[in-house]
């Protein structure tokens, strides 16, 4: 008995010592870093050591330099069309095949459950690499059965027109990712307790008003989690542009997404100089972070959520 | 109510629809790896068919001429000592904070657990200083740190749920019998945990293995890219050289869409709960 309260009363420090080889990386690497690097949004400097002070003079830049804030406002509106096609197709898609695969007595359900998900596991690189290939206005496959099935007006030039390149990346993104929401919807509808089903049956439900009125409102919590995901996502997206496209979003900074111009001002430097303007670089991200923040919370508010049901991926370009 | 009617067409759109998506799921994958058996001109004549003449070039030379051996082992070596280290240290910091009563456990916890709203690559210009600083910069090795923070708040989350849930009737037998912490948590614990610990292992396996960001900004020197930074150099180098290129792609992704397609179930129940509740 007494040996064992003394365990207890030691505990402390030992269990201390359990949390700390983690404790250390987790500050060392990511907690001390992302504030950190805030802090450094305040700075500026040669090359990678930031030591001067400037206050708020990296936000004035960012906001008002004209060379500067064009190339912030298109990625940042990019960002939202970007945004905003991938929650449509991955929302749309992802009910529709939940709905299918949860089908009472459906065949095949593993099967297609697994090729759906498959894009998932893919690095985003190549994934943007494949269809760069498929997309190639000459002989990329696309082309190809448009031109055969006899829509060869339709074969256009779509990673190097204006018009449809953002569009194009961000089909390309969804193809990708579809697979989670859809895994998400299949678990939320499978949550959906039998009797909810058989009670909307005997008011005389069909299934089109099962959908509206007992499937959907229970779903709508998934939506607010798929767009919190696709959303942290987003706005640190960068692989399938960098692949697809290349670090400049061309044509005409189309495609230039946050994650990409994040990239250049902070990490590799603009175009014709290519030195870093890393305080600049900190303060982009600190402008995502606050966006994200502010997502995260109104789409919290919005579903009525209180926990922060928030995703991780966001370091993986989702 | 006109269900019986309805019933077979029905059936058969839905059949359309997902046959449908699972053709553009898989024919990229198709034309990748059927092209890069190919010849140049058979991929520009005929790209979507099987190869006619088997042209191996593409994967020899990856084999026997070419830095990208190396950078498979460059990646498997981060991907393994990452996951490794994100299961020790995880649940050992996971296991002090179920077992020690305090609100401080609580604090450190709940730190763990904001990181799982956090994108890392926020932090990702002063990372870039502190590798130059710890000389890392230009190593394989910089990215591990980096993979382990970022794998550890998930690590904490996923197995403090789990070791909770172990009765502690479980771990004060072997108290009496005279065990130590280190001994339950070794013995005991991990034992009990392992599903959680692959899950875990699983869900940081792809995102580490895909990842291009922090190779990418962390490290040029060629012996010391990983395989998807590797990937990056193709179109620079090998403009022209299809079968090479698409080989390469292949041979890139094959190794996780094998994984994946043999523990399937696995695969998406970790991803997607990582996603979520990550």
């Amino acid at each position: 008995m007494t040996s064992s309260i003394k365990v207890r009363k030691e505990s402390g420090a030992l269990w201390l010592l359990y949390t700390l080889p983690a404790l250390v990386v987790y500050i060392a690497f990511m907690a001390f870093p992302v504030v950190n690097s805030m802090r450094l949004s305040f700075f500026t400097g040669s090359g990678y050591s930031l030591d001067n002070f400037v206050g708020f003079n990296n936000y004035v830049r960012l906001f008002t330099d004209p060379n500067i804030s064009v190339r912030f406002f298109t990625a940042f509106r990019n960002t939202w069309v970007f945004f905003a096609i991938q929650m449509l197709v991955q929302n749309t898609l992802g009910v529709l095949f939940a709905l299918i695969l949860s089908g009472k007595g459906f065949k095949g359900k593993g099967f297609f459950r697994t090729i759906i998900f498959i894009p998932v596991t893919l690095s985003v690189l190549v994934t943007g690499y494949i269809w760069k290939l498929i997309l190639n206005p000459e002989w990329g496959a696309v082309n190809i059965i448009l031109t055969k099935i006899g829509l060869g007006s339709l074969a256009l030039p779509w990673l190097g027109d204006t018009r449809t390149a953002l569009a194009a990346i961000s089909l390309v993104s969804s193809w990708q990712w579809v697979g989670l929401p859809t895994m998400m919807f299949l678990a939320g509808l499978e949550r959906i307790p039998d009797e909810l089903f058989e009670a909307a049956q005997i008011d005389g439900a069909g299934g089109w008003l099962t959908f509206a009125k007992v499937k959907l409102p229970l779903l709508m919590p998934v939506v607010g989690i798929v767009s919190v995901l696709t959303f942290v996502g987003n706005f640190n997206a960068f692989d399938v542009v960098f692949a697809m496209e290349g670090a400049n979003g061309p044509p005409d900074y189309a495609t230039d997404l946050m994650g990409t111009f994040f990239y250049r001002t902070g990490i590799a430097g603009q175009h014709p100089i290519g030195i870093p303007d890393m305080g600049l670089g900190a303060a982009v991200a600190t402008v995502t972070f606050v966006v994200l923040f502010a997502g995260i919370l109104l789409a919290n508010r919005l579903t009525g959520r209180g926990e922060a049901e928030a995703p991780r991926r966001a370091g993986e370009g989702a | 109510m006109a269900g019986i009617k309805v019933r077979d067409p029905a059936k058969a759109l839905k059949y359309i629809l997902l046959g449908f998506w699972s053709l553009l799921v898989l024919f990229p994958l198709w034309t990748m790896v059927v092209n890069s058996f190919k010849f140049k001109n058979a991929i520009y004549l005929d790209p979507f068919g099987l190869p006619k003449s088997l042209n191996l070039t593409g994967y020899l030379t990856v084999f026997q001429n070419s830095p990208f051996p190396r950078y498979f082992l460059n990646s498997l070596i981060v991907t393994v000592v990452s996951l490794s280290v994100i299961l020790f240290f995880g649940s050992l910091a996971a296991y002090g904070c179920v077992r020690w009563k305090s609100r401080y456990s609580r604090w450190i916890y709940l730190f763990f657990v904001a990181g799982l709203t956090v994108p890392i690559k926020i932090g990702s210009v002063n990372l870039l200083q502190i590798m130059i600083k710890l000389h890392l910069i230009d190593t394989t090795w910089s990215v591990v740190p980096v993979y382990v923070a970022m794998g550890l708040p998930i690590a904490v989350f996923t197995l403090y749920e789990f070791i909770r849930g172990i009765p502690v009737e479980l771990t004060e037998a072997a108290l009496i019998d005279g065990a130590g912490p280190y001994k339950i948590y070794w013995s005991i614990i991990v034992r009990l945990v392992r599903p959680a610990l692959a899950t875990v292992a699983i869900f940081n396996l792809v995102p580490i293995w895909n990842d291009l960001w922090f190779p990418l900004i962390f490290i040029r020197r060629d012996s010391q890219r990983t395989l998807i930074l590797g990937v990056t150099r193709l179109f620079g180098e090998y403009q022209t050289d299809w079968s090479k290129i698409l080989a390469v792609l292949s041979l890139s992704c094959v190794p996780v869409i094998i994984l994946y397609l043999t523990m399937a179930k696995q695969f998406i129940s970790g991803l997607t709960a990582g996603a979520v509740k990550g």
